[in-house]
């Protein structure tokens, strides 16, 4: 279906047709940010002992995420008096385009998929590198001393995770051939990348984890010490398209670990007769789950011994991994 | 095959028109919604209680600086290895130990900031 849409001669029906299909997928990451927000505080309810949301909509507390979305969006907007008010409007609006435009090259199955593009997975890293813009511009335009220190931690951050993230991505890329993410899928046909690559899945878990900002490198919002970090001016719906943004690329972030490592929509083994779909959306939620896992697990870790594990153990660890893969093929096949 | 690069393109900038449109629409309807009661202490820095004191923009650690243009050595890098690990298959052994000698040559430049203390975020 897709593909004769792609094939089709661009035109302005083209543009309504994406256009429609965009907000539905829109429709789709909102209802999955609504009810995941819902999943984590569920299943980090389990994991502390605690019974989590349960009064607003029902006994599992359905209704929580919307209940508190509405709130926000009734919560007075103050704008510091100090701030840079143009940047400080802007700041939210550039940390979210980004995240959900990264969602455009990801194939959930051979049906529902996007834009198909030779340098599919390039995008997306070019792409989301652009939200640490927001973050930066958010914590500088707010101008509060925890703002801009934890504005300044997150990008030092997620550039130094950018690298091991992008480093062990390549391994994937050596293999496969191919940067386009359809391609990459294809070629996991009958083994899956987290085993011919377990080392590459492993930094590239870590970094998504450090990308996210979630515990345990959540130290550009670290509660107890920052206040909030970039985000403390924040307030009402500017503040929640910051977690908006947050949330998506955990939808963005789970489903490009799930198409290149965990072999997309592939069935596995004798069980090929599950669509796909069901196949992505089960892989898709394991690795939510462990994302969940590791937020109630793990401590935070030092602001030392964040920048230091990235630079001294991932991105060694990443370079040797690619030249061991190229050895390899160039060995063995 | 042209129009498949065409309508992916498409496809991006409708995302990015999405991307833009749902911030400012529910912002747009949120300003309709929300109480607007400014006041003096509202629009006060926050800083744990007390009275802020100076800008906030002050001089920053170097220490960033310098993870940045780390940052850029080996982003760049990667965008010499990206297009190599693409066509690896049709280049063959003479590509292999030109991109080893590559990344052991940035690998130096890693060592020699690790020995510098350049690493070190203290």
């Amino acid at each position: 279906m897709m593909e004769q849409w792609l094939e089709s001669t661009p035109g302005w029906s083209n543009i309504a047709l994406f256009f429609g299909l965009g907000a539905l997928l829109l429709a789709v990451v909102l209802a999955f940010v609504t009810y995941g927000i819902l999943a984590e505080r569920k299943v980090m309810g389990f994991m502390q002992g605690r019974i989590g949301p349960n009064q607003v909509g029902g006994r599992f507390g359905l209704l929580q995420t919307v209940a508190d979305v509405l709130k926000l969006l009734l919560k007075e907007d103050t704008i510091p008096k100090a701030a840079d008010r143009p940047l400080y409007v802007l700041a939210p609006i550039i940390a979210f385009v980004p995240s959900f435009m990264v969602l455009a090259v990801l194939p959930f199955t051979d049906a529902f998929r996007f834009a198909d593009i030779g340098v599919g997975l390039l995008y997306y890293i070019a792409v989301s590198g652009l939200t640490t813009v927001g973050v930066v511009a958010g914590g500088w335009a707010s101008n509060n001393k925890y703002a801009l220190l934890g504005g300044m931690r997150a990008a030092a951050q997620m550039i130094s995770y950018e690298i091991p993230l992008v480093m062990s991505a390549l391994g994937v890329v050596l293999l496969a051939g191919s940067m386009n993410l359809v391609d990459i899928v294809a070629a996991q046909k009958d083994v899956w990348f987290i085993f011919a690559q377990p080392l590459a899945f492993l930094i590239f878990l870590i970094a998504a984890v450090a990308e996210l900002n979630r515990t345990p490198f959540d130290l550009p919002e670290a509660e107890s010490e920052l206040v909030a970090g970039f985000h403390v001016e924040y307030s009402g719906f500017r503040w929640a398209f910051f977690m908006l943004a947050e949330y998506v690329y955990l939808f963005a972030m789970a489903a490009l670990v799930t198409i290149l490592f965990l072999g997309g929509w592939h069935p596995v083994a004798f069980l090929g007769w599950i669509p796909g779909a069901v196949w992505f959306a089960l892989k898709f939620c394991a690795v939510v789950f462990v994302l969940i896992w590791f937020r109630a697990t793990f401590p935070r870790v030092r602001a030392d011994q964040l920048m230091e594990f990235a630079w001294k153990v991932l991105l060694p660890l990443s370079l040797v991994n690619i030249v061991l893969t190229a050895v390899v093929k160039a060995w063995f096949f | 095959m042209s129009n498949i690069y065409a309508n992916s393109y498409l496809i991006i900038f409708v995302f990015l028109c999405l991307g833009v449109l749902l911030p400012i629409g529910a912002l747009t309807a949120g300003r309709w919604l929300r109480p607007h009661v400014p006041s003096d202490a509202k629009a006060t820095t926050y800083e744990s209680g007390n009275n802020p004191f100076h800008d906030s923009r002050v001089q920053f650690q170097v220490r960033y600086y310098l993870f940045a243009l780390l940052f850029v050595i080996f982003d760049i890098e990667t965008v010499f290895l990206y297009p190599w690990a693409v066509v690896y298959d049709q280049l063959g052994l003479f590509a292999l130990v030109e991109m080893i000698i590559f990344i052991v040559l940035l690998a130096i430049g890693l060592i020699y900031a690790w020995k510098k203390k350049v690493l070190r975020w203290m």
